[in-house]
């Protein structure tokens, strides 16, 4: 094994942390990880956050963020440890043997220059290349990623390009120094779900291409599994499972390796619809105020009760808007919304205690939803003091009761919303809510800011407390794979339109219009090669024929015409 | 340039012509319209009612208020003061030695402040929570907890009593050569240096320090770049906007210091010519001072907004 | 509960030695204000301690009662300017549409004048007389009173726990006083003690350019003016003021941040 391009032995990576109010200290953040990565291959790191795959990924360059101090074992880069390495050597490796993709290209291009010139720095500073030839090659790679008008791409300013084109300029920016070794520090998990397929089809053709190394960190085991060789598993900074990506995916052995894998196995049983609608909305149209564009156009859906509707779109397709128009923080337009039998005044200040109590919401970040400076208790109680008049011994009771049911116990009472988990904080919001004893809650993202096994608690839990209070869900969330497992009825919408909608089963089983299938196909499946059968298809021709690269790097169209730069 | 960036600078500069115009607005009604009257004061209590009214009308204090306003600005606008109530003199041309003098010890309070802030603070920011770090932060914070006149006549007690390096009084005139006039205000323009080189200093390091923790700085890092290669490439263009931002409101600050510091010194400026005459009441001369240090304060505010507009990369290359 | 630093300690110390000298000056001060009991500008002595100012009263009982002077002024301009500052703030932040853009752009327009230069017009017309001072200081302060509270406000009102609280029906006023005030409380109390400090600053400045508190009332900005012609004999009576004015200053200061920085360790939690 003397010839691995990235041998790590017993890495030691200790942080500062400063906790409140007390003195700041240091805490190891990684416990002696040991791997090798051969040239030319790709090695998927995935876990949750905090696992430490994002330390160890910068520890290949010596670099550590923010307090981050490596504090033990040995990295060898080519045959030499760069952790004993001076300064002049670490710096001919980074950008020269190593390079660096991060989760926000946006952040990380300097926005005060162009494109071209921040590509080429690296080659150009490391003597790899001239500055002539580092923009001929840089070109190249711009056409070989499929960014559009390679030739001049690299004259815009960061800001003139969209987000899924600058991470594509990033990899270039990777790329360009022919380096040995490239580490992909979440380069899609800030995109939507259609640009991610785009980018990471790009990337995965380019690491193929450039004969590359690559170390892939991602929280996602499908991404990761479409474009590694062998995956390592983390947790809390130590190794879990390493192997090929077939024997991770396919026969894994550790528990947790089983969790990530039968991740989205939840598997909730379409319901027929019955009874009357406990919320139906009405050719809703709505504008912000001061603005001139309409962002929701005429969009109409049921939901029964005990039941849930999702609603999935990328970013900007209204869903969210959707939310605020139902509550009444935001009047619409025209149409109209009934629930519970009854028709709900558009304005928040109109409707009644009891239209307030019966409707509940609970946001995507858990953090802010709740006030840092009350407690658990407070926090609950007060809908129970609010709606039921609910004081003292009997309010306690129902608290503890409602801490049972999410799970929690009666011990977190007393607690701060600060001295929770990102998970125990969102179960928190879903007591509050329930403790309205609602007919309805809608579910705004509640997921998407979670790791994925928490996540999962938090939708088996929303499913069996349905079955419990017969409360109706709308869920909110861009994530298909989300909407598979919990809805009974499925709304797309695309652009403030509803673009499909129906029962799970008929919204998801063709024919499909062009954009669901868009969507559906993006959804990465936890199986090997399903990238290529995507692509395959496409090529093939359903929709937006000819999205990505011919192997041999010709110039490629946008997506469908629609996407422009933002 | 584009149209957007031009409409916005069009748009900063019309806001602060607006602003000027309601300061004047403030300024001359504040003056009428508080309790107390301009004739009453200058005759004193014991005044008849006759010479009360004489005065009134030789100030022309009967007319219409906006009346007053309207000549008054419009004489304003060209130069033209009025004549001093005390005195008798004419405003503007005292105030027009004043003005230079109170430039003069500006200007050199500036050259000397404004470079070594700047160096003090990137040396806070290489330094970074090291001694030197917190001793400028420690200094800072002392210095804005002290009152401009206490430093002013510690500096004169040791340094110009004790020590007898330099004098005690800053006068000046035209015909000292420039050498012997900056010897003259050696004194005042390190207090005035003092005074703003703490506000300078943290917010300069406040600024660096937000532009050196931004993504992109790292980026530049892992690309195997030298300190210098990122500071240079990265770090300084992104970082000179905020930092001219830094001085220009220093300089606005130091333009208000300088009245204090003027009495201190007995310095024949401005700042000692409004003080004076505030405690005589003689109102056109407080109004022409207040409406010249405003529009310089305003003025300043108004260019380092411009230059954080022209900066903005976002701005300069629309999509 | 968590040990206050050192510095927070002298910081406490001092604040609350200077305000239980100026509560108590009459009790303590061991000569009358303005009463001369000596020649001009003795020197330190069993008699007198601090020596006598220029022209012969006892500098120790003058600077006590000075304080007294410069401490309430500065404490009910402090008060003044939080009450009406933190008030409209609140109220411009919850409200927000027109009021606020209203309250904004008139606040925006007092802060582009200086506050000194401010102050000397207005004090050119109005006899500088002890309430006229503090409503002067009280008022230009609360400017920027305004501005912190608004924006704290502000920063609060976006949060998902208000708009929880308004879909749950909850009135403006249980928002205000129940979620939004507990949250607001740290950073407005160390941005109070900064505005003492500002007070205390600017009343000394005032006097000190003859423009502030009047003869015979003793404060420490007055006395500096007193006193300041001895400077250049040599004398420095001028520097004991403003000496205390420093010490108090940098006490409060000390003390303001230390509860500014638990306010941040507060917030960096996982909050």
């Amino acid at each position: 094994m003397s010839d691995a391009l990235l041998k790590v032995r017993d890495l030691k990576i200790g942080a500062v942390v400063f906790p409140p109010g007390e003195k700041p200290r240091e805490l190891e953040i990684v416990h002696g990880v040991s791997f090798d990565l051969q040239r030319g291959k790709v090695l998927g790191l995935i876990g949750e956050s905090g696992a430490g795959k994002s330390t160890i990924g910068l520890a290949s360059m010596a670099y550590g963020r923010g307090g981050v101090k490596i504090t033990g074992g040995e990295v060898w880069v080519n045959g030499r440890d760069i952790l004993k390495s001076d300064q002049r050597e670490v710096r001919a490796l980074r950008g020269g043997e190593v390079s660096y993709v991060s989760q926000s290209a946006a952040a990380s291009f300097n926005p005060a220059k162009k494109i071209m010139a921040q590509v080429i720095e690296a080659a150009v500073a490391q003597k790899k290349f001239s500055r002539k030839d580092a923009e001929q090659r840089a070109r190249c790679l711009f056409a070989k990623l499929g960014l559009p008008d390679p030739d001049t791409i690299g004259e815009r300013y960061p800001h003139q390009v969209s987000g899924g084109q600058l991470q594509r300029c990033m990899t270039a920016l990777a790329l360009c120094p022919e380096p040995d070794l490239v580490i992909f520090d979440e380069p899609t998990t800030a995109l939507d779900v259609t640009t991610q397929i785009e980018v990471l089809m790009a990337i995965k053709e380019a690491i193929r291409d450039t004969g590359v190394a690559a170390l892939y960190i991602t929280h996602d085991l499908a991404v990761v599994a479409q474009v590694s060789d062998y995956i390592m598993v983390l947790k809390t900074g130590s190794l879990v499972e390493y192997g090929s990506v077939d024997k991770i995916i396919n026969n894994p052995q550790e528990e947790y390796t089983k969790a990530l894998v039968s991740i989205r196995s939840i598997a909730h049983q379409e319901q027929p619809a019955a009874g009357e609608a406990v919320l139906s909305v009405r050719d809703l149209t709505t504008r912000y105020k001061g603005t001139k564009f309409d962002v929701l156009h005429g969009v109409s859906m049921d939901l029964y009760p005990g039941q849930t509707l999702a609603v999935v779109g990328e970013s900007g397709s209204g869903k969210s808007t959707l939310a605020r128009v139902i509550t009444g923080l935001l009047p619409p337009r025209e149409g109209e919304i009934q629930f519970a039998g009854r028709k709900l005044s558009p304005d928040l200040k109109a409707r009644t205690c009891e239209d307030l109590r019966e409707l509940q919401m609970i946001y995507q970040m858990a953090d802010v939803a709740m006030n840092p400076r009350h407690t658990v208790g407070t926090i609950i109680g007060r809908p129970l003091e609010f709606y039921f008049g609910m004081r003292g011994a009997e309010q306690k009771k129902r608290i503890i009761e409602l801490l049972d049911e999410i799970e929690l116990g009666e011990k977190f009472f007393d607690r701060y919303p600060a001295e929770l988990s990102g998970g125990q904080k969102q179960r928190l919001c879903i007591a509050r809510a329930l403790a309205a004893k609602p007919k309805m809650i809608i579910c705004d993202e509640i997921t998407s800011a979670l790791d994925p096994l928490v996540a999962d608690g938090i939708l088996k839990l929303l499913l069996d407390l349905q079955k419990i209070e017969g409360v109706a869900y709308l869920f909110i969330t861009h994530d298909l794979a989300t909407v598979r497992a919990i809805s009974d009825t499925i709304a797309v919408m695309h652009q403030g339109k509803v673009q499909r909608y129906g029962r799970k089963s008929e919204v998801l089983s063709p024919p499909f219009d062009d954009y669901t299938e868009l969507l559906l196909s993006s959804v990465p499946e936890m199986k090997l090669g399903w990238l290529e059968q995507v692509i395959a298809h496409r090529k093939i021709g359903s929709v937006g024929a000819s999205m990505f690269a011919l192997p041999d790097g010709a110039r490629i169209p946008k997506l469908g015409g629609t996407r422009r730069c933002r | 340039m584009n149209n957007m960036l031009i409409r916005l600078l069009a748009q900063r500069i019309a806001l602060g012509l607006l602003l000027l115009l309601i300061i004047s607005v403030v300024i001359f009604a504040g003056t009428i319209l508080l309790p107390g009257d301009v004739a009453q004061s200058i005759l004193g209590q014991s005044a008849t009612p006759e010479a009360l009214a004489n005065l009134r009308a030789e100030l022309s204090l009967n007319d219409p208020p906006m009346q007053r306003y309207v000549s008054w600005l419009l004489a304003a606008v060209q130069g033209d003061f009025g004549t001093a109530l005390t005195s008798g003199q004419d405003i503007a041309q005292a105030l027009g030695t004043r003005l230079r003098n109170t430039v003069f010890l500006a200007f050199w309070a500036a050259v000397v402040a404004v470079p070594l802030a700047l160096f003090l603070g990137i040396l806070a920011v290489r330094f970074k929570d090291l001694w030197p770090d917190k001793l400028i932060s420690a200094v800072s914070l002392a210095s804005i907890s002290i009152p401009e006149f206490l430093i002013g006549y510690v500096l004169i007690y040791f340094v110009a009593v004790k020590l007898q390096w330099f004098p005690s009084v800053a006068m000046i005139n035209d015909n000292m050569s420039l050498f012997e006039k900056l010897n003259a205000i050696a004194l005042p323009i390190a207090v005035l240096a003092l005074v703003v080189l703490a506000h300078m200093m943290r917010m300069t390091r406040a600024a660096i320090l937000n532009v050196m923790q931004s993504a992109y700085i790292e980026t530049a890092e892992l690309k195997g770049l030298n300190a210098l290669q990122v500071i240079y490439g990265h770090a300084f263009p992104n970082a000179i906007a905020p930092i001219v931002n830094v001085v220009m409101l220093n300089l606005a600050y130091l333009v208000v210091g300088v009245v204090v510091i003027e009495v201190v010194f007995v310095y024949p400026g401005m700042g000692q010519y409004l003080v004076d005459h505030v405690s005589k009441r003689d109102v056109p001369v407080v109004q022409a001072c207040g409406l010249i240090f405003a529009a310089v304060y305003i003025g300043l505010n108004m260019i380092a907004d411009i230059v954080a507009l022209l900066a903005n990369p976002r701005l300069r290359h629309p999509k | 509960m968590k040990i206050i630093p050192i510095s927070a300690l002298i910081g406490l110390f001092f604040t609350s030695l200077y305000f239980l000298i100026a509560i108590l000056a009459p009790v303590v001060a061991p000569y009358g204000m303005a009463e001369i009991v000596g020649e001009s500008w003795e020197p330190s002595s069993a008699e007198f301690l601090l020596g006598t100012d220029n022209i012969g009263r006892d500098l120790l009982s003058r600077m006590i009662y000075g304080g007294r002077t410069t401490i309430f002024i500065a404490t009910a301009a402090t008060f003044l300017s939080f009450t009406l500052g933190s008030v409209l703030g609140f109220f411009a932040a919850v409200k927000g549409g027109w009021i606020d853009q209203l309250l904004s752009r008139l606040i925006d327009l007092v802060m582009s004048i200086p506050t000194l230069i401010f102050a000397l017009v207005v004090l050119s017309v109005t006899p500088a007389t002890v309430p006229v001072l503090i409503l002067v200081m009280g008022l230009l302060d609360s400017t920027r009173v305004y501005r912190l509270s608004r924006a704290v406000a502000v920063d609060i009102v976006a949060m998902d726990y208000i708009e929880s609280a308004r879909l749950r029906g909850e009135r403006t006023t249980w928002i205000i006083f129940h979620e939004i005030l507990p949250n607001a409380l740290s950073p407005l109390v160390a941005e109070m003690g900064l505005r003492f400090i500002f007070a205390v600053l600017f009343v000394s400045t005032l006097s000190f350019l003859g423009l502030g508190v009047q003869p015979p009332e003793a404060d420490w900005g007055g006395i500096v003016k007193e006193n300041k012609e001895g400077i250049v004999y040599g004398i420095p009576a001028a520097l004991i003021p403003a000496f205390a004015i420093a010490t108090l200053a940098i006490s409060v200061n000390l003390v303001a941040d230390w509860v500014l920085n638990r306010t941040t360790s507060l917030k960096g939690g996982r909050g």
